[in-house]
């Protein structure tokens, strides 16, 4: 899902680093929003609305409330702004969130 | 540290072309952005820009942020605050809450406030709209423009408007195949030549067309469209599904003006210039004597007419501070090319915003605090 080619834009690799989601081991870009690299590795529902509907990345500039994760124990982490850092434990935010 | 007296939110290029202009007078200004580069939506822009050379035409977007931003950079009277969302405004005191990294607050008093804070992707009914492959067309941009992503395999444009338009060919730019363009009005509302690039592509773009629903459990997989009548409504029998995984909404943009609605600006409901907008005379100043607005905050435009309204804005302030004989002159300049923007048929809708907003009455008392 990364662009490797384009007639305008050069992007820089920037280092690779791990993450869970899920418990699950993913890599991402550091300093990438969390969003960015879930949606990279292929993740689109980041979410779940107070009706259990899924939700993912939709303004993706901290406008919206659509990408809430919990993120390292804290909830309603807006993960299309918060750079990934190695390590982070991300989990699907189920409603409103509780913190952990 | 002795902050500045002028504090700007946003670095884009209203909030930018502000703080030059404040500096280009000699004065010191606080310049505020919640993201962790200046730039604003410019970032993301990698067409070309039209318009006249003073806006830089025939520059790409992404490379006026970096202009604009090296041109603050090589000067020491803007101080800068990334990574940091003016979230409050206490009218007790004037004070503006800054929420910074880690959760840090900041109170700060400015003697002036320049909101250039800019606008919100508009949201649009239809069934299914809250699923993941839904973006707004910033998203989108952003996500490839940006970061390098790519946001899906096969997208269906809604709205054939310059954004619309613009990021369906910067989609295909991305290798993502765009299986049409819905626009619900009945004629192409960009620019022909962003339109003409796509037909070029192959791209169909499907006027009087509009989507009805995104299918899908977990995200989108495909969407229902539907042909619409003279008065907007689908058309019975020409239901038809396109298959994607992502759909693209250009539907419009709103001003962010929350912040000047906690200072206390009054604002007017003018749809042309794309919702609620806070009351601005020509030198860009709200009902309060303090506060000045500029960009998509003051009125949904063009990034070219936020550099000018950015410049007349510092320039005012600049002036009422500490006036001087050339001002009359550098304003009217500025806004005879602001005029030559506004001028063709696609500006139409900003004319008449403008004329309505204002038409509606000075601000009462009400509004104005001393």
């Amino acid at each position: 899902m990364r662009i490797t080619e384009h007639p305008i834009l050069e992007f820089s690799p920037g280092r690779e680093v791990e993450f869970l989601f899920e418990g699950r081991p993913l890599r991402g870009r550091e300093g990438e929003p969390i969003a960015a690299a879930l949606h990279a590795a292929g993740v689109r529902v980041l979410r779940t609305s107070v009706g259990g509907r899924p939700r993912g990345l939709f303004c993706a500039i901290g406008n919206c409330s659509s990408c809430y994760m919990i993120v390292d124990g804290t909830p309603n982490v807006r993960t299309c702004v918060e750079p990934l850092r190695p390590g982070m434990v991300v989990r699907i935010q189920h409603g409103l969130g509780e913190s952990q | 540290m002795n902050l500045p007296s002028i504090a700007i939110i946003g670095g884009g290029p209203a909030g930018l072309c502000a703080a030059l202009a404040l500096a280009g007078r000699g004065h010191r200004s606080l310049l505020i952005d919640r993201q962790h580069v200046l730039g604003g939506q410019l970032i993301k822009q990698t067409h070309r820009f039209f318009g006249s050379r003073d806006e830089r035409a025939g520059r790409r977007g992404i490379d006026i942020g970096r202009d604009l931003a090296a041109e603050l950079a090589a000067g020491d009277l803007v101080t800068v605050w990334l990574n940091s969302t003016a979230i409050g405004y206490y009218q007790d005191d004037n004070s503006l809450v800054i929420e910074q990294a880690g959760g840090r607050l900041a109170v700060i008093q400015p003697a002036y406030l320049i909101l250039a804070t800019g606008a919100a992707e508009r949201a649009f009914a239809f069934a299914g709209n809250d699923l993941p492959g839904v973006y707004g067309a910033g998203a989108v941009q952003t996500l490839m423009n940006v970061y390098g992503i790519r946001p899906g395999e096969r997208a269906v444009m809604i709205g054939a408007g310059n954004i619309g338009l613009i990021v369906a060919y910067q989609l295909l730019q991305a290798g993502v195949e765009v299986a049409a363009v819905l626009e619900a009005g009945s004629s192409v509302g960009g620019y022909w030549v962003h339109a003409a690039k796509l037909a070029r592509a192959g791209v169909p773009i499907m006027t009087s067309h509009t989507i009805t629903a995104a299918l899908g459990d977990q995200s989108v997989q495909a969407v229902h469209a539907a042909r619409l009548d003279g008065d907007w409504q689908p058309i019975r029998g020409t239901g038809f599904e396109l298959e994607c995984d992502l759909v693209c909404l250009a539907v419009g943009l709103s001003p962010l003006v929350e912040l000047a609605i906690l200072a206390g600006c009054r604002t007017a409901y003018v749809p042309e210039l794309g919702g609620y907008v806070p009351w601005h005379d020509h030198e860009s100043r709200t009902s309060l004597a303090h506060v000045y607005v500029a960009g998509d905050a003051a009125g949904i435009e063009e990034a070219s007419s936020a550099m000018i309204e950015g410049t007349l804005a510092g320039l005012a302030v600049a002036n009422a501070i500490a006036p001087w004989p050339g001002y009359a002159d550098e304003r009217e300049a500025a806004q005879r090319r602001l005029a030559a923007l506004r001028d063709g048929p696609t500006a139409a809708k900003t004319r008449a915003g403008l004329a309505a907003l204002a038409a509606t009455a000075t601000p009462a008392s009400g509004g104005e605090r001393g």
